[in-house]
């Protein structure tokens, strides 16, 4: 009689708690794999495909499922590195085919665009305006810089251009690495 | 010479008795060093103004926020005071012309930048009339609209003129209780506001008074170090003869003035006591908050030099187009206090004050201010002083040897930081770590640096590690905008072809009710006949 109880409240037991699982499981269901999500956080966001990847959230799903983490120019070696610490794999140097870009931008030769909507098409984030047979142009703030409309472009008007650099953009540069002294202000000689 | 210097002024101020205008600050902020003055090479003579430069260079972004964009055209004639440069926004200032002549350029030309870089100006030929053309005068400020004050401010395009040029009408928008006034001037070699208050003590009472106004505020205290006795004298006797006769003469209008009052706190002479957060400190004795504005505290700080500036502004209708700016260093003969036009290239000042054969120049003080490498460079609205470096007297720096780990540098960090821990992270890069330590409330005064045996140029490491960290949430910013594109991108196509195919079987649907209205039951035969007559119908219109 008393087994027989026993095995009765377990049974129960295991009936309750396995709804609640099962309520649980539907309630807080996590639509995507929440470690591509984070890849994805660290990734550049150029869109560029020189991974082989169509973008950089594909490439984040395919680093999930075990491709290698050095495959992202425009990430360069810190991507690389973030990317480690953050799957606690070892680091890799960036992939020998592809090398690491200086941040560019586009540039249509307005003049020479014949507007095709070839390059319209090939942005992954719609940065480029135009219309057919008017001429396009690239919206600089928007642009990553993933050369993608170079190749489509029939008449070749496109140039990627490194992004220039002003006064609000500068920085400091690294003590460590600059032997140059011109910067250091001179507070140590005031005699 | 200095610390004497300090205990002197100080036992002189103290043995006056002071009274209920003048007291000694209670209070005092951790660290701080004492570096030599050398203010009295500069702060003997009055301010003369300098000559008008043949040209004038103005940059188009001389404060904290957007670059102002141009309203003028090259080949125009525009006047002293004449807007030349409108801003952009709210968090913008405008430019002003300061002389007459003609526009010759809008380019990129050098400006007084540590990296020396160039940056849109607009450089006007002067004609030597300075033929001015001020805003009116808004004749009663004490019965004028709160806005229409600070209309008036953010026209004549004033900013803090003490460094960060942050611009002043968003500053006083709020209402508060209590205003301070940076007096302090801590910085060694700079006497341009020591001079100002000596000279100029009624028009700044008069400006104090009008700013108290303009935030509603009931108290209005002077902050400034024990060094300079002459000052302190001065605006004493203002405030004494403003509080007693009605000469002054915004007295009669000032009846929500009589219970407010101005008092000048006296601190001792310690680097960085100008620091906004420093002088709080050593006025209230409390400190402002980790990345918070002083407004925390009930209080609003603002420099001397922008006083004078606001008075001008609303009682003159005088643009923001000159200051005054301290030129010294051994190669300077004529030391002194200049009132400079924005714009003037800094070769020509140095000519004026006869300092040409410098060995180099620094813009700002020994302490926080920066080689300049073309003099061609114009003075901006935050321009305070110039060094004229003679040989031997701002040295290059040794080469910096290893961290011992003293600790001095913790000892003389004026807001309590641990720049050896910031040093050691800002080198290896783990700069999440240097943020977790407070880098961000480190005001780069250089105080570490100074005291530093080891010659390690610390503040140079925080500026570079503040620098990357902004510039990392920049990028990540952009990378999610971007993303955010193109995943819109993706939808929009998805949806597109979505469309289309339910376009498509709508039509299929159509065509194939249209064949069985007409009793034909072959679909595709319908399709054809369809086709055929759409195809005849079109060659008939082309006949």
């Amino acid at each position: 009689m008393s087994s027989l109880t026993a095995v009765l409240i377990l049974v129960c037991l295991a009936g309750v708690f396995g709804a609640l699982l099962g309520y649980a499981a539907i309630r807080y269901r996590v639509e995507s794999d929440p470690i591509v999500e984070q890849i994805d956080e660290i990734l550049p966001q150029t869109q560029c495909g020189q991974c082989g990847y169509p973008g950089c959230r594909p490439y984040a799903e395919a680093i999930a499922n075990g491709d290698d983490i050095n495959k992202c120019p425009p990430g360069g070696e810190a991507g690389v590195k973030a990317l480690a610490d953050l799957l606690g794999r070892d680091i890799k140097p960036l992939d020998d085919t592809l090398e690491e870009s200086q941040p560019t931008v586009a540039y249509i030769r307005e003049d020479e665009c014949i507007g095709c909507t070839k390059c319209i098409q090939a942005c992954p984030v719609d940065a480029i305006v135009g219309a057919p047979k008017l001429m396009h142009t690239v919206i600089i703030d928007e642009c990553t810089g993933c050369d993608l409309c170079v190749a489509p472009c029939p008449v070749d008007c496109i140039d990627m251009l490194p992004l220039e650099q002003d006064v609000r953009q500068w920085q400091w540069p690294n003590p460590a690495n600059d032997t140059d002294d011109d910067n250091i202000i001179p507070v140590r000689q005031v005699s | 010479m200095n610390t004497n210097n300090n205990s002197v002024h100080s036992t002189e101020l103290a043995g006056r008795s002071l009274d209920e205008i003048v007291y000694f600050s209670q209070h005092k902020f951790h660290g701080g060093v004492h570096p030599e003055e050398h203010k009295t090479l500069s702060n003997q003579s009055n301010i003369q103004a300098l000559a008008i430069p043949p040209e004038l260079i103005i940059p188009l972004n001389q404060h904290s926020g957007r670059q102002a964009m141009e309203v003028v055209a090259v080949g125009e004639q525009v006047k002293a005071g004449q807007l030349i440069a409108a801003a952009e926004g709210d968090l913008s200032a405008n430019i002003h012309a300061s002389s007459s002549g003609k526009v010759i350029a809008i380019e990129d030309r050098p400006i007084a930048h540590p990296s020396g870089m160039r940056d849109r100006c607009i450089v006007i030929a002067t004609d030597g009339c300075d033929e001015a053309e001020w805003l009116p005068p808004i004749e009663h400020p004490f019965k004028a609209d709160k806005q229409q004050l600070l209309r008036r401010i953010q026209e004549c395009g004033i900013v803090g003129m003490g460094g960060a040029s942050f611009p002043s009408h968003i500053k006083l928008m709020p209402e508060v209780n209590k205003l301070v006034i940076n007096a302090a001037e801590c910085e060694p070699y700079i006497t341009c506001d020591d001079r100002l208050m000596r000279e100029q003590a009624n028009t700044l009472i008069a400006g104090i008074q009008l700013v108290m106004h303009l935030l509603n505020a009931s108290e209005a205290i002077i902050g400034i170090e024990d060094n300079k006795p002459e000052a302190i004298a001065e605006l004493k006797k203002t405030i004494k003869d403003a509080q007693t006769s009605a000469s002054d003469k915004f007295a009669q209008n000032t009846s929500d003035l009589k219970n407010s009052s101005i008092k000048i706190c006296v601190v001792p002479t310690k680097y960085p006591s100008g620091g906004e957060k420093q002088l709080i400190e050593l006025i209230t004795g409390k400190q402002v908050p980790s990345q918070q504005l002083p407004l925390a505290l009930g209080l609003v700080m603002h420099n001397v030099a922008t006083i004078y500036a606001i008075y001008q502004a609303i009682t003159q209708g005088r643009p923001l187009i000159s200051r005054i700016m301290t030129i010294t260093g051994d190669a300077a003969q004529l030391k002194g206090n200049y009132l400079t036009r924005i714009g003037t290239p800094i070769s020509f000042a140095l000519q004026q004050a006869d300092a040409e054969s410098c060995d180099k120049v620094i813009m700002g003080g020994p302490m926080m201010g920066f080689e300049i490498f073309d003099t061609q460079a114009p003075v901006i609205k935050s321009s305070n002083c110039l060094i004229a470096a003679g040989k031997g007297e701002l040295k290059a720096t040794d080469a910096a040897l290893a961290c011992i780990r003293c600790g001095e540098c913790a000892d003389a960090c004026p807001a309590s930081l641990l720049p050896q821990q910031l040093y050691w992270f800002a080198r290896s890069d783990d700069l999440e770590k240097a943020e977790q330590y407070n880098l961000f409330d480190c005001i780069e005064c250089g105080a570490c640096s100074y005291v530093c045996p080891s010659d390690i140029p610390l503040v140079q490491y925080y500026r570079y590690a503040k620098n990357e960290l902004v510039q990392r949430a920049e990028e990540k910013q952009k990378a999610a905008h971007a993303r955010e594109r193109f995943e819109f991108r993706e939808y929009r196509k998805k949806r597109e072809k979505a469309e289309r195919a339910e376009r498509h079987k709508k039509a299929a649907e159509a065509r194939k009710k249209a064949a069985h209205q007409k009793g034909q039951t072959d679909e595709k035969k319908a399709t054809i006949a369809d086709a055929v007559a759409r195809a005849k119908a079109r060659k008939k219109s082309s006949d």
